[in-house]
């Protein structure tokens, strides 16, 4: 595939890694965190960890949308999904995400009417095919997926389609990333900024994290070549003393962002004044309801909705693996009563997460030598 | 970097329990316990091959052997469901019939006879079940098996989707075949027949909710001729055999590094895969490793034989494309790891949800 394939280059990305060893300092361990779900799947697609030296660690944190979903939300879902006439539509990864009693896929499979959809758009064409039910898009995302729940709800509004409705569950990164650089314990070295979000907010955003956290940040592409660079860009960085945003992804990335989707955003959601992650706890103003002019399609207000709020289970210790304070096999509950089959919490739901991907490799993650 | 004891214990017992046999505690069914993935998995190791208690079917091979009077056969069956009925390369009609010989071809024996069953959905259109009657005539000639018996139900509107076909396939087997599941040795070679995931990718392009558009063809196909010819070349060196459906290859060498006790090392520049499914794989971000084939086997077979196995798949017409993708190792046993193309090293596991359901 033109464009694809030549970040994929398995002889560059041994020369990249080869570059890496030659800037690393030995005896130095590095913690690099890559804030996106998107990144930690290229991660483990092509194996990049495999071809970074021992001593520099990735630490994968909250950006992945599925896992950091709080019980209560998922609940209040499948609630809403059994609720007689409604339609409720989804992505499909959020199927099998655990609730405080079940997934939606299982919700499914006990007569509720949940359908898989690829896009929002896809969810107002079945509410355009079922005048007679109520369709409901549970919305998900970073600012990635948000511009495309508002241009739906957008067209909605606009063709006046009254049995469409969104529970939103946008959420947006640079309040949970303040979060976790304001933990005490947190041991990283710098961070890979996300690049499909930075394509909508641009670079700026990030500019405190080196300004006032003092940890550089390097705003990288999916392909493996494009993460390597951006490894190899924060070492150099930590190298030479040098801490800032620096953007590796400038060829989708600009420094403004997409003022038209932040355009588009801004007349659709507001900003909630906080919102529960899973793992993490609340954060304030974290994440986007739907703005007052669009409350007539605000699931949320059609529907009564449970509002439950379910703790993180005690045992759960997901958020210092966020932080990168214990490694997943030093929760308490890893492996044992927390697998991939029966997660417990948000790192072992996804198979993006951390604790979900260590559970897989096993004894095989760090057999590379030490520099 | 050293491993603690502690974490060596943890380990330990993750190891042990996945190489336990799984159980079967769902509350209910789930799209997941027909994808081939791990729900699959229990649902059978789980629950049907504990309640039904047979030697032969705790093999877990894709079909099952008996005598009779000396002559060694082997039986197996399998119900379709898939929607659309008819997609670009096929129709259920035509994959009632390969789907069933292949699972007799696969375990070493030749397809000989088939039954049909056929539920019907009250007011399916006549054509549609006269296309499908001559589709599934068609290929039990191209098959070379006999069509000896077959049933008809017909159940109300909205409980069948117009159509579903259940096939049961009897196979007589062949002298030269000695495969098992546990045969795999350290050493091996893997082969596929041909390129992979088109059955699955086709199957999603033509139910149209992707918005892509693509000329891509089921792969559909009977694979005795291929099994012969593998036979006659590499005979008792062929360890195994396999045809790769639901959760594709992926699931298939996972399968097998369980019931063999080996690692599986999959080098994934060599796995052929056509351009366009490629493409649409990366659009839809599934590998395609996971999708479903209807007419490609895995085949693991001695290194010494691995030559002339290879060239004996490549000389089936079709097979030309027929690759040796990696090899069987000693460790980590039951793992299976993939060499990306990229340089690195990944486990490729189970599949635990569906990424596609009703495809066969």
């Amino acid at each position: 595939m033109k464009f694809v394939d030549e970040f994929r280059d398995g002889e560059l990305g041994q020369a990249v890694a080869g570059e890496i060893l030659g800037i690393v300092e030995p005896g130095r361990h590095y913690k690099v965190m890559e804030v996106c779900g998107g990144h930690t799947h290229s991660i483990y697609k092509y194996g990049v960890d495999d071809l970074l030296p021992a001593n520099v660690e990735l630490v994968h944190g909250p950006g992945c949308p599925v896992c950091v979903i709080p019980m209560g939300r998922v609940d209040d879902g499948i609630a809403l999904a059994h609720e007689p006439g409604v339609i409720f539509t989804c992505f499909g990864d959020m199927l099998r995400v655990p609730g405080s009693n079940g997934t939606l896929l299982e919700a499914k499979a006990a007569g509720a009417d949940i359908r898989m959809v690829y896009s929002p758009l896809d969810a107002l064409r079945i509410a355009r095919e079922h005048p007679d039910r109520q369709v409901v898009f549970f919305a998900i995302g970073f600012e990635t997926t948000a511009p495309s729940t508002a241009l739906t709800l957008k067209r909605a509004k606009q063709e006046g389609i009254e049995n469409f409705s969104c529970v939103c569950n946008h959420v947006t990164i640079v309040p949970p990333l303040r979060a976790l650089l304001e933990s005490p314990d947190l041991r990283l070295d710098g961070f890979i900024g996300p690049g499909h979000v930075a394509t909508v907010v641009g670079a700026r955003p990030f500019e405190f994290i080196p300004a006032q956290y003092g940890r550089p940040v390097v705003i990288a592409g999916f392909e493996p070549l494009d993460l390597l660079q951006a490894i190899h860009m924060i070492l150099r960085q930590l190298r030479e003393g040098r801490c800032e945003v620096e953007n590796q992804y400038t060829r989708v990335v600009p420094r403004e962002g997409n003022l038209r989707a932040l355009e588009v955003m801004a007349e659709v959601f507001a900003l909630r004044p906080h919102f529960e992650w899973r793992g993490l706890g609340f954060i304030s103003q974290s994440a986007l309801r739907l703005s007052d002019d669009y409350a007539d399609f605000d699931a949320e207000l059609r529907f009564s909705m449970p509002g439950v709020r379910v703790a993180d289970p005690k045992a759960c210790q997901c958020g210092e693996v966020l932080k990168g304070v214990i490694k997943p096999w030093e929760c308490k509950v890893f492996g044992t009563a927390c697998t991939p089959e029966h997660a417990i919490g948000t790192c072992m739901v996804s198979p993006e997460g951390a604790c979900a991907a260590y559970y897989s490799y096993g004894r095989f993650a760090r057999q590379r030598e030490v520099v | 970097m050293t491993v603690s004891d502690r974490e060596e214990r943890i380990l330990a017992i993750i190891e042990t329990a996945r190489a336990k046999t799984p159980r079967f505690r769902d509350e209910r069914i789930t799209m997941a316990h027909g994808a081939g993935g791990k729900a699959t998995g229990t649902l059978i190791e789980g629950l049907l091959v504990p309640a039904f208690g047979s030697a032969a079917l705790a093999e877990l091979a894709d079909a099952g052997s008996f005598e009779v009077d000396g002559a060694s056969l082997a039986v197996t069956t399998d119900s379709f469901v898939v929607k659309p009925l008819r997609f670009p390369g096929g129709s259920i009609g035509e994959l009632a019939v390969n789907g069933t010989v292949n699972d007799l071809a696969v375990a070493g024996a030749r397809p000989v006879a088939l039954t049909v069953s056929l539920i019907l959905e009250e007011g399916l259109d006549a054509q549609t079940l006269r296309d499908e009657v001559e589709a599934i005539a068609a290929a039990a000639r191209a098959a070379e098996v006999e069509i000896v018996g077959g049933d008809t139900k017909v159940v109300e509107r909205g409980h069948a989707d117009g159509m579903y076909v259940c096939t049961t396939g009897v196979g007589r087997r062949d002298p030269r075949a000695s495969l098992s599941p546990s045969a795999l040795r350290p050493g091996d070679r893997i082969l596929v027949s041909g390129p992979i995931g088109e059955h699955g990718t086709a199957i999603m392009v033509a139910r149209g909710e992707l918005g892509l558009s693509a000329e891509i063809e089921s792969d559909t196909q009977p694979l005795w001729p291929t099994v012969d010819a593998l036979l006659e070349a590499a005979g008792e060196d062929v360890r195994c055999l396999r045809d790769a459906t639901r959760g594709g290859v992926a699931s298939v060498l996972n399968e097998l590094a369980r019931a063999s006790r080996v690692a599986v090392l999959v080098r994934e520049a060599d796995v052929p895969v056509r351009p366009d499914v490629a493409g649409a794989a990366e659009i839809l971000g599934i590998d395609p490793m996971y999708v479903a084939n209807e007419g490609r086997l895995v085949a693991f077979v001695a290194p010494g034989s691995a030559e002339a196995a290879l060239a004996a798949l490549r000389s089936v017409p079709g097979g030309d494309q027929a690759a040796e993708i990696g090899e069987v190792r000693t460790e980590p046993p039951g793992m299976v790891l993939v060499r990306t193309a990229f340089g690195g090293t990944r486990v490729m596991d189970l599949l635990v949800g569906d990424p596609l359901p009703r495809i066969c």
